[in-house]
């Protein structure tokens, strides 16, 4: 038996034990975290977990008690987050399927990073693949971000 | 108008479309409205709403090269609507579109005057419209932020109001038509907001695994591990027992060319993702191997390297290059490269739903029309039969311009009288592909006495044909693809052959971003790099007079098939003029000729594949343990007029770091007839920290007809970060990936 919150909503999971990638996606209904390896290698499906970026694919939700959990979709009201916002500023997304994984991981980064360096970005964001090449602009956008939020 | 007529309730009513997935299916309303007075529609890309709304028929697939919003906008241009009230409707599988295999970076120079036509042809019924309604002349009317103007009276009218006169008048001839001035585009060539990224970045947008249909069944299938195996036994009461599993269902393999058909394999259906991925888990299955069982890449590179040191079918010849061996001296060299696949971020997937001898197919493809002819192949029924709808795509790089995981939905759906959606798991993806072929190339070039450009350039390339995938035992490719990096190498050499080797295809072949430039151009521009350092001169120089002087060649190129990626080559002649400038400005921007430091080195590659003109220049060091570090790319593209500068800004940055994947990571290899990997541990692709800290893009646009830019950004990355590495430490990297050679000098 699981209780926890995924976007501030109450989730009872009873007795089920799929990964938390599947039930956010075909349980509770939300998209907007996809699936890319299954195996904790891609990111795509990342979200945060009481402050951290995590891959939903390797949680399963009989283990999730008590956490608090934040797609994608919940993460800012109507995509306002800074990092959201320096996304679209710079263009990042190419064709977006990673995209919502990238953003998740570097919310979490600037949250406990307000100024990250470049080997902070690297680091913080290398689970994070994008076939597409968008990794000078995720880079970009994050400096972005981190110069428009916190002062 | 479309060729399939279904209301859109009707639609729902077969299709149990819930409303969440149903942003994608508008295309409906469009197409059933065409008799509805509401709104009008003279062309098939455009309809005008009595609310002002104009909406555009995106008809190409999006899959990050921006095209969903590029093509509408140049129609929005030229009618002159408001680009941020511009509403885009997805266009499903229809004949009447035009082609909307969206492949071969082909969209905008083959779209680009017919979005202008519809565009101007809308707007000037809507000024006869208005000219009508003043009672003043046509000539006195303009269009602007989606309403006519009269300019003496300054009175303005909303389209919305003008589409019950438009729609009586009499369609206009197209010659009839006048176009805006190049100098008043308001959009093309300059910013532009793209239509999908802010529900891209909000976690709203709909993947090809964001579809959900009432009832619908989810399938994972074990699929033959090798191409052309067959299911011999499985544990199918063990697995159907297992909870939320619904039934299991064997597919045959393909029979005949593998074309677009399924592998076959055993699919198990669930009523959820994870439990349909956790039966297919728990499946045993024994399998009839077939007759590629013995397949080995490692076998069949040297069954290739053997084939281009022989004489092979000749598919360019000028001049006489063997003759040219006969004195003088000269210089050959082989190279290989290995099995490659997509990567796709997102694996494939496809939704289907069989009734009443109708499929509709929900697909994150490249291809509708495919879609169509290959479900209506698998279930025997007409093409015009089954509804092909396009969701935005996760990547696409090929694999889903090749639609036999929607065959395996609509045969499901079929089988079972439900909803299906298949979901392939990455580690299918992996094992399963369409492959970019391996290639063994081998060239040679031939030397008078004391002299610094060659007479004569000799070239062998041998690959299993993406040909063999529709016409079985092919042991050559199209002309088409011997088009790329092969016989339309663009020297000014008197002497030059091509010849291609025989190679039987043991994987599916398919075509991978950029497709056979990736392995010749490779080759090709190593070569003519180990010809400079022969000749001891500087490889920019080397490369511009390799290229010759200034020129047009206009005509296919000696004799062969080169169908110059189906365009006429009077239409888009190979202009040396532009080869040279983009070699050269690149190389300027880059600052080629400054001092580097100790242990670096430069490299440059230029190339025209997909009729644009590319140069990349790269920058590594090597360490004293030979280990490599990027530090610059610069990449300068020529691709003629450009629409959305940003997004080819976009694609030419994705395309280094593609680039950079394939030349130091990318390989597939297969034992035993199955490929060997499974997963991004072993298949990996660049992360972020393994790029270079600096990527630039130049784009060098001009007035020339545009040309392409999803694919040519990728050939030249290779070649130019081995040439740096040659620079950098002296060892010749002759093999891809880069990583299978010790930089250790
Ligand atoms: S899907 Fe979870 S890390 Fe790739
Ligand atoms: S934007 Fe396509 S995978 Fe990142």
């Amino acid at each position: 038996m699981a209780k926890f919150t995924i976007d501030e909503k109450e989730i009872d999971s009873g007795d089920e034990t799929m990964p938390l990638l599947w039930y956010i996606r075909d349980v509770v209904g939300k998209h907007g975290t996809h699936f890319g390896c299954g195996q904790g290698l891609c990111g795509a499906c990342s979200v945060i977990l009481n402050g951290v970026s995590v891959r939903s694919c390797q949680l399963t939700v009989d283990g999730l008690d008590g956490a608090k959990i934040t797609t994608i979709n919940g993460i800012s009201e109507s995509g306002g987050n800074a990092v959201q916002q320096a996304w679209l500023e710079e263009k990042v997304p190419q064709c977006g399927y990673c995209q919502s994984g990238q953003i998740i991981s570097a919310t979490a980064l600037l949250e406990k990073n307000p100024n990250p360096s470049d080997e902070d970005i690297d680091a913080a964001m290398s689970g994070n693949i994008c076939r597409c090449g968008t990794y000078p602009r995720i880079k970009k956008a994050i400096k972005r971000a981190a110069q428009g939020g916190k002062k | 108008m479309n060729s399939f007529k279904v209301s859109r309730r009707d639609f729902l009513k077969i299709t149990g479309l819930t409303a969440a997935s149903s942003s994608f299916i508008l295309g409906f309303d469009l197409f059933a409205q065409a008799k509805d007075p509401k709104s009008f529609s003279p062309d098939i890309f455009v309809e005008i709403t009595r609310e002002n709304i104009v909406k555009i028929i995106a008809h190409r697939s999006e899959m990050g090269t921006g095209i969903r919003s590029s093509l509408p906008a140049v129609v929005a241009d030229e009618l002159e609507a408001d680009w941020s009230k511009v509403e885009i409707i997805q266009g499903y599988g229809d004949k009447n579109l035009g082609s909307q295999n969206t492949d071969g970076s082909r969209s905008i120079r083959r779209f680009f005057d017919r979005m202008r036509t519809a565009g101007a042809l809308t707007g000037y019924m809507l000024e006869m419209a208005a000219s009508k309604r003043l009672g003043v002349p046509q000539s006195e009317c303009i269009r602007k932020n989606t309403q006519v103007i009269h300019q003496k009276s300054g009175r303005s009218i909303p389209f919305g109001d003008l589409i019950m006169i438009a729609a009586k008048l009499p369609v206009p001839d197209v010659k009839k038509l006048k176009f805006k001035d190049p100098s008043k585009w308001n959009l093309i060539g300059k910013q532009f907001k793209n239509y999908d990224m802010e529900n891209i970045i909000k976690g709203e947008a709909t993947f090809g695994h964001d579809i959900k249909i009432d009832g619908m069944l989810y399938a994972a299938i074990a699929r033959p591990p090798v191409v052309r195996g067959k299911v011999k036994s499985y544990n199918q009461k063990e697995v159907e027992a297992m909870s939320g599993v619904s039934g299991s269902i064997v597919l045959p393999p393909p029979k005949g060319s593998v074309s677009f058909q399924a592998l076959g394999g055993v699919a198990v259906l669930a009523n959820n993702t994870w439990n349909a991925f956790s039966a297919k888990k728990a499946l045993k299955v024994e399998w009839d191997n077939g007759p590629n069982g013995d397949f080995d890449s490692d076998e069949y590179q040297k069954y290739l390297s053997a084939e281009v040191m022989k004489k092979g079918e000749v598919k360019r010849k000028r001049g006489d290059y063997y003759a040219t061996t006969k004195s003088g001296e000269s210089y050959k060299q082989s190279y290989e490269a290995p099995f490659l696949t997509h990567l796709q971020m997102e694996p494939v997937v496809a939704t289907a739903e069989f009734k009443d001898g109708m499929c509709v197919v929900w697909s994150p493809t490249q291809n509708p029309q495919a879609v169509q002819d290959a479900v209506a192949g698998a279930l025997g029924i007409e093409p015009k039969e089954v509804i092909a709808q396009v969701t935005l795509l996760g990547g696409g790089f090929g694999r889903k311009g090749k639609p036999d995981y929607c065959v395996e939905a609509a045969l499901l759906s079929k089988q079972t009288g439900k909803p299906v959606q298949v979901v392939w798991t990455r580690e299918d993806d992996v094992k399963h592909s369409y492959y970019h072929a391996m290639g063994a190339m081998h060239l040679e070039a031939s030397f008078e006495l004391d002299k610094t450009l060659p007479t004569g350039l000799l070239m062998r390339t041998a690959f299993p044909g993406i040909s063999s995938t529709f016409q079985e035992g092919a042991l050559i490719d199209f002309p088409t693809i011997l088009g790329m990096g092969f016989t339309d190498m663009p020297y000014h050499i008197d002497n030059i052959q091509c010849e291609v080797g025989k190679a039987p295809a043991h994987v599916r072949i398919g075509w991978l971003r950029s497709v056979a430039n990736i392995q010749n151009v490779f080759a090709l521009a190593s070569f003519v790099d180990e010809l400079a350092v022969r000749s001891k001169m500087d490889p920019v120089m080397f490369n511009e007079q390799l290229i010759g002087p200034d020129r047009v060649e206009s005509k296919v190129p000696d004799g062969s098939e080169d169908p110059n990626y189906g365009e006429s080559w009077k239409k888009f002649p190979l202009d040396t003029s532009r080869l040279k400038a983009v070699l050269k400005n690149t190389a300027d921007k880059f600052d080629w000729n400054r001092k580097l430091p100790k242990g670096h080195g430069k490299g440059i590659c230029v190339y025209r594949s997909f009729l644009t003109y590319i140069a990349v220049a790269a920058e590594v060091s090597v360490d004293s343990q030979g280990n490599l570090t990027l530090h610059r790319f610069d990449i300068g593209c020529d691709c003629g007029l450009i629409v959305d500068p940003d997004r080819v800004h976009a694609q030419m940055e994705g395309s280094v770091v593609f680039g950079i994947s394939l030349a130091l990571m990318g390989e597939m290899t297969v034992k035993d007839g199955a490929v060997v990997q499974s997963n991004f541990h072993d298949a990996p692709v660049v992360r972020i920290n393994e790029i270079a800290p600096e990527v630039n893009v130049h784009l060098f646009s001009n007035k020339n007809i545009p040309s392409g830019v999803g694919e040519p950004g990728v050939p030249p990355v290779a070649p130019a970060i081995c040439n740096a590495i040659y620079d950098a430490c002296g060892v010749r990297v002759r093999k891809l990936p880069i990583r299978k050679t010790s930089l250790k000098g």
